[in-house]
């Protein structure tokens, strides 16, 4: 009998089909992973087997743990396997520990609850599991809150939380997804060697084919609330037999078409010398002088016009807060952006208005970067407010019909609103409202992070298409070196507001010379390495 | 991935349909229609003439000629509330227009400039919440006299901070929306900004409060009225027969009665109102059931 | 730490200080003569300018000011126009029917609110909550000062158990007093408990909501303890920023309460003084309102503190 048995699981959430014949099985001491893309109902699966479904939720089928009825048993019964038997650990480390208990508190809790033991003697165990997931007393005692820790050290103690009464079975809902590529590296690290000490089972659920090739024995594959494919890892990943897991995988490693641009001998098109940003840090003391956290810490760098650029590194290294200032959304303490051989730092809105009009931006929300209560047409013309004179109505509809086609959808949608699109097409309307001034250089921050990998691969076309066809300069920000390797031809690598390494996207990946560079490409996740690697150790 | 959350749906269709099926926004929608359409009717017609004092008719109970009876002037006490519904229906409009009018630009200001003036309305608000607000109303209608537009003044003053305040904080939530990075991005300036992304945005919470400010604005003026600081006799007001009741209620407790309950009606009907508002337009905000 | 109690502090002194020139300047602009109120309109014109001296009104605005507030430092608030004694005592004879009712009736609201709202939140959408909720809708709408009205009809004319208003003091016991304070303190309570009640049970079930609880919940604690554990300890931030600001409600409402009841307390102190302009208890009166607003608040904010480690370390 295996630890876990899902058999013709469906679920629906009011009149809502959510999962659809749902068949899973996971044996002690093994790593499965479920992949889906959004949709997919992987975190739904996960959640019916803690019983924590929304209330509306209906569930129907057998899922047994180790012997045990889950649908059938009883809340006590639910109680008393969780935290015990079943651990969790869930996608948002930020938001997953109570603010006003200390860490301690939150892990010495459930193995009272669970074995009644003394505080102390709870204590002393959290002590320990804290110290087993990599935060020693020293620097870490039980009396810190979580808002001392980072996310990192968060998950860690969320981790300590699941593990800590050695469960047979963990659930990681995307345990690394809302962390940068390095940090999920050692978290992951983590996960699998828990996982080997304590046999337990262990069911990863991730969007990401390279994380899940790279921990998991066996891969569920999920769409629309049903499995396409499920098999030995290796084996599936590298034969990819169920069109769907093709899909999946050729979408993940998918580099546009696109010819590379050498570095010209133009005027540079964006000239950044010793950029500077400093922000305040609150006070310890009343009467100390004023301290500052240095967010950039003199970059300097270059773009040619048409060039594609980009700018990796770890969360918190400065490099949205060098995109803000090179947009003039922020104002630099120091140093000097040339765009286009005009100065940008301390301009007013007025002077802005000509350099504005050749610079545009694409964000990484599809969601939020819509006013909700305008109509695609009000929202794709914003940028229009930069010409002089101002073009007519009817200009401005065949504009906007324009920018449409240029990224792919149709003048008809004009009169929509952002809500009657899905994220992938938000994302096109975005690119939409960027170029319709037609300009000479676009800044995307994480333009592709928040979308599945299938349809990041169309939004890597059409960035690479229009790069192509209209001559446009990108400036990419991101913390996926496969995006960037995809789309760029150069990179800025930075590190603590510092740029430690440029030079060819290609050669600076596949022979990075800084630490940090290093860093990243060690812990950036490689699908074909991954399949690579398996196929290796399965021989 | 995390990027399901179903998005907001504008559109005037998808709104209407969800007011119709908000039952606390029907029940209060019908409410609040009725008092106000009281209040109009009392201009063109009442039962009986709020100003003539029949003596011999004093003090009688619910009958079929006065369904509420009459106060101690003989006057019928349905057609007061009629009347009287018209002062603090309008007591509290322009209570509640003088604070969105005074405070929305004042909020909307602070948030767009941060640093100083965002203090110096911080501090304003500290100032004015520090003084309890009928004590202030209080003072104010005694240095200016009693009567309907001090009471309006008084009440309104109060308003200002609530809506700077709600305001501020609506506005300082959309600003690091990337949707207003994008309009800056294009060039638009601050006022064009507020007016263009942040007021329809927080339109909807300004409604909400618009609502619940009103309610609070019918009690307050039924407290002054009360106090004899609103509107002065002859003009019939809610708070003004409570207090003429309180003295006979021995001998005429229905003389409490229906004012009290004209206020409670009305107060409830908005507050149902709002809270549908809230639910209707601001999906986020919505209470799962 | 340090630094949050200390910016609290001088937020709570600068209000204090703006809120002194306020009252002061209304007070300057308030027609009436309080020399000629004193003396009566018979006065001659040199017993007025001689009062007038006396009693420092001829002297600069800016010198008047800083007398009256450093007069008031140092618990000198004057002498009141009408009553021919000094403020304070008639604050000091007032607030001890004032102070017990506030404090009676902020309990009241409290034991009533809190329990009721998690008790509501807990059973989020059954019929115990929707009917509780219900009650509490009605609670808000019901102004606090007919409410007394009905309770005097029901408990004082129809059941006689207890004064329909007045005040006997506290030198005959301390039940003959409380007992004429029980009736006012419901009129102001209960409508206060209703919205205390609605915010608490939606502040719980914001909290509910969140991620941390679902943490919990995965420990294996069942939904009533972690609704103990968890929720409760979060839920506080909102509802007691409610009770700072109904604080100030509640000293408003003893103005109007107090005037229903006659009682012989602050708030029927300062609306006396005030229509018979009465100037100097007022300004008295009123400053005192304000400070023990601003102190309240500033309670409020400590406390604050000490619920959530978050504002403890912004040192």
């Amino acid at each position: 009998m295996s630890l876990l048995e899902i058999e013709n699981l469906k679920l629906s959430i009011g009149d809502t089909p959510i999962l659809k014949d749902i068949d899973l099985t996971l044996e002690t001491g093994e790593v499965m992973g479920l992949v889906g893309e959004s949709g997919s109902g992987k975190s739904m699966t996960a959640l019916t087997v803690m019983q924590l479904l929304p209330h509306a939720a209906k569930a129907s089928g057998r899922v047994t743990f180790d012997g045990i009825d889950i649908l059938a048993a009883p809340e006590d019964a639910m109680n008393r396997l969780r935290g015990d038997d079943i651990g969790m650990v869930f996608q948002e480390p930020m938001t997953a520990l109570n603010p006003v208990k200390t860490i301690g508190e939150q892990v010495a809790e459930g193995i009272r609850w669970h074995t009644g033991a003394s505080r102390a003697n709870a204590e002393a165990r959290a002590r320990a599991i804290l110290d087993r997931v990599g935060l020693p007393e020293r620097q870490f005692p039980l009396t810190r809150y979580p808002h001392e820790l980072s996310g990192g050290q968060r998950q860690r103690v969320v981790i300590a939380i699941a593990c800590a009464l050695k469960p047979k079975l963990l659930i990681a809902d995307e345990p690394t997804t809302a962390l940068d590529v390095v940090l999920q590296a050692q978290i992951l690290e983590l996960l699998r060697d828990l996982v080997q000490e304590d046999r337990m089972g262990l069911l990863l659920i991730s969007h990401d084919l390279a994380v899940v090739t790279d921990m998991a024995d066996r891969v569920t594959i999920m769409r629309h609330g049903e499995v396409m494919e499920t098999g030995e890892t290796a084996r599936t990943l590298s034969q990819q037999k169920h069109p769907y897991t093709r899909q999946l995988a050729e979408a993940s490693v998918h580099v546009p078409d696109r010819r590379t641009k050498a570095g010209t001998d133009a005027e540079p098109l964006l000239q950044v010398t010793g950029a500077e940003k400093d922000y305040p840090i609150r006070r310890t003391s009343l009467f100390g002088p004023p301290r500052h956290f240095r967010a950039v810490d003199g970059v300097s760098f270059s773009l040619a016009p048409g060039q594609s650029k980009a700018l990796v590194g770890r969360s918190g290294c400065g490099k949205s807060t060098l995109a803000r200032m090179i947009l003039a959304l922020d104002h630099p303490t120091g140093g000097s952006i040339r765009f286009d051989g005009t100065e940008l730092t301390g301009r007013t809105e007025a002077e802005l208005k000509p350099s504005r009009r050749n610079m545009q931006v694409v964000f990484q929300d599809p969601y939020g970067s819509f006013n909700p209560r305008h109509k695609v047409e009000r929202l794709v013309a914003e940028p229009l407010h930069l010409l002089e004179p101002q073009p007519s109505p009817a200009d401005r509809r065949d504009r906007v019909a324009q920018a449409l086609v240029d990224v792919g959808m149709s003048p008809a949608d004009m009169d929509k609103y952002p809500h009657e699109f899905s994220g992938g097409q938000r994302q096109r309307l975005s690119i939409a409202r960027a170029v319709i001034t037609r300009p000479r250089l676009i800044v995307a921050d994480e333009p592709v992070s928040a979308l599945d990998v299938s349809i990041r691969a169309q939004i890597l076309d059409l960035f690479a298409d229009l790069n192509q066809r209209l001559g446009v300069a990108y400036l990419f920000i991101t913390h996926d070196l496969t995006v960037a390797r995809a789309i760029t031809d150069q990179v800025l690598v930075m590190h603590e507001g510092r740029i430690v390494e440029e030079g060819d996207t290609n050669r600076v990946f596949d022979n990075p010379r800084s630490d940090a560079a290093r860093a990243l490409v060690e812990a950036a996740p490689d699908l074909e390495r991954a399949i690579a690697r398996r196929l290796a150790a399965a021989q | 991935m995390s990027m399901e959350a179903p998005p907001p749906e504008n559109t005037p269709e998808h709104w209407l349909r969800l007011a119709l099926r908000n039952r606390s926004f029907l029940t209060g929608l019908l409410i609040t229609a009725l008092i106000a359409a009281m209040a109009l009717i009392s201009y063109a017609w009442t039962p009986y003439d709020v100003t003539d004092l029949i003596v011999a008719d004093r003090m009688k109970t619910m009958s079929a000629e006065h369904i509420f009876g009459t106060d101690h002037f003989g006057r019928d006490i349905f057609s007061m509330i009629m009347v009287g519904a018209r002062n603090s229906i309008a007591v509290a409009i322009v209570a509640v227009g003088v604070g969105m009018g005074i405070g929305v630009p004042l909020g909307c200001w602070a948030a767009a400039r941060g640093g100083f003036v965002d203090e110096a309305l911080m501090r304003f608000n500290d100032l004015v919440f520090a003084f309890p607000a009928l004590l202030s109303a209080v003072m104010i209608t005694a240095v200016f006299g009693p009567g309907a537009i001090n009471a309006i003044i008084a009440i309104g003053i109060f308003n200002v901070p609530v809506f700077a305040r709600v305001a501020r904080a609506g506005a300082l939530a959309l600003w690091p929306r990337e949707y207003v990075l994008a309009a800056r991005a294009a060039g638009k300036g601050k006022v064009l900004i507020t007016l263009e992304h942040i007021l329809p945005n927080i339109a909807s919470m300004l409604l909400v409060q618009g609502t619940i400010q009103f309610a609070l604005g019918i009690i307050a003026e039924a407290a002054l009225s009360y106090l004899g600081l609103g509107a002065q006799p002859p003009m019939p007001s809610w708070g003004r027969m409570l207090f003429d009741a309180q003295t006979r209620m021995m001998v005429a407790p229905h003389l409490a009665i229906f004012p009290g309950l004209a206020i409670v009606i009305t107060v409830l009907g908005l507050n149902l109102l709002g809270d549908g508002l809230r639910d209707v337009l601001d999906p986020r905000l919505r209470r799962e059931r | 730490m340090t630094a949050f109690i200390l910016k609290r502090l001088g937020i709570g002194l600068a209000t204090l200080v703006l809120a002194s020139i306020v009252v002061f300047a209304v007070m300057e602009i308030l027609p009436g003569d309080p020399a000629q109120l004193m003396l009566g309109f018979n006065a001659t014109e040199d017993a007025l300018q001689a009062l007038r001296n006396e009693m420092g009104l001829n002297d600069p605005v800016l010198w008047r000011y800083f007398a009256w507030v450093g007069g008031m430092l140092i618990g000198d608030f004057g002498n009141s126009y009408t009553y021919s004694s000094p403020v304070i005592e008639l604050i000091g004879e007032r607030a001890i029917v004032s102070l017990p009712l506030a404090v009676i009736s902020l309990i009241l609201s409290t034991l009533i609110a809190i329990p009721v709202g998690m008790f509501a939140a807990a059973r989020r959408g059954s019929v115990a909550d929707t009917s509780v909720m219900g009650v509490t809708q009605l609670g808000v709408a019901i102004p606090n000062f007919w409410f007394a009205l009905l309770l005097i009809y029901l408990f004082a004319v129809w059941l006689r158990l207890v004064p329909a208003g007045g005040f006997p003091g506290w030198s005959g016991g301390i039940w003959p007093g409380v007992r004429s304070l029980l009736l006012p303190a419901v009129a102001l309570a209960l409508p206060q408990a209703a919205i205390l009640a609605r915010v608490t049970r939606s502040a719980m079930l914001e909290v509910l909501g969140e991620d941390y609880i679902r943490t919990a919940r995965a420990k294996g604690m069942p939904r009533r303890v972690v609704l103990w554990r968890h929720a409760l300890r979060n839920a506080l931030i909102p509802v007691l920023t409610i009770m700072g600001l109904q604080f100030a409600f509640l000293l408003a409402g003893t103005i109007i309460i107090e005037n229903v009841f006659y009682l012989p307390g602050l708030g029927r102190l300062v609306f006396q003084a005030i229509t018979q302009r009465d100037l100097i208890v007022v300004e008295g009166v009123v400053m005192l309102l304000v400070a023990s607003v601003v102190i309240v608040n500033l309670a409020v904010d400590l406390t604050y503190a000490l619920v959530d480690p978050r504002l403890r370390a912004r040192a």
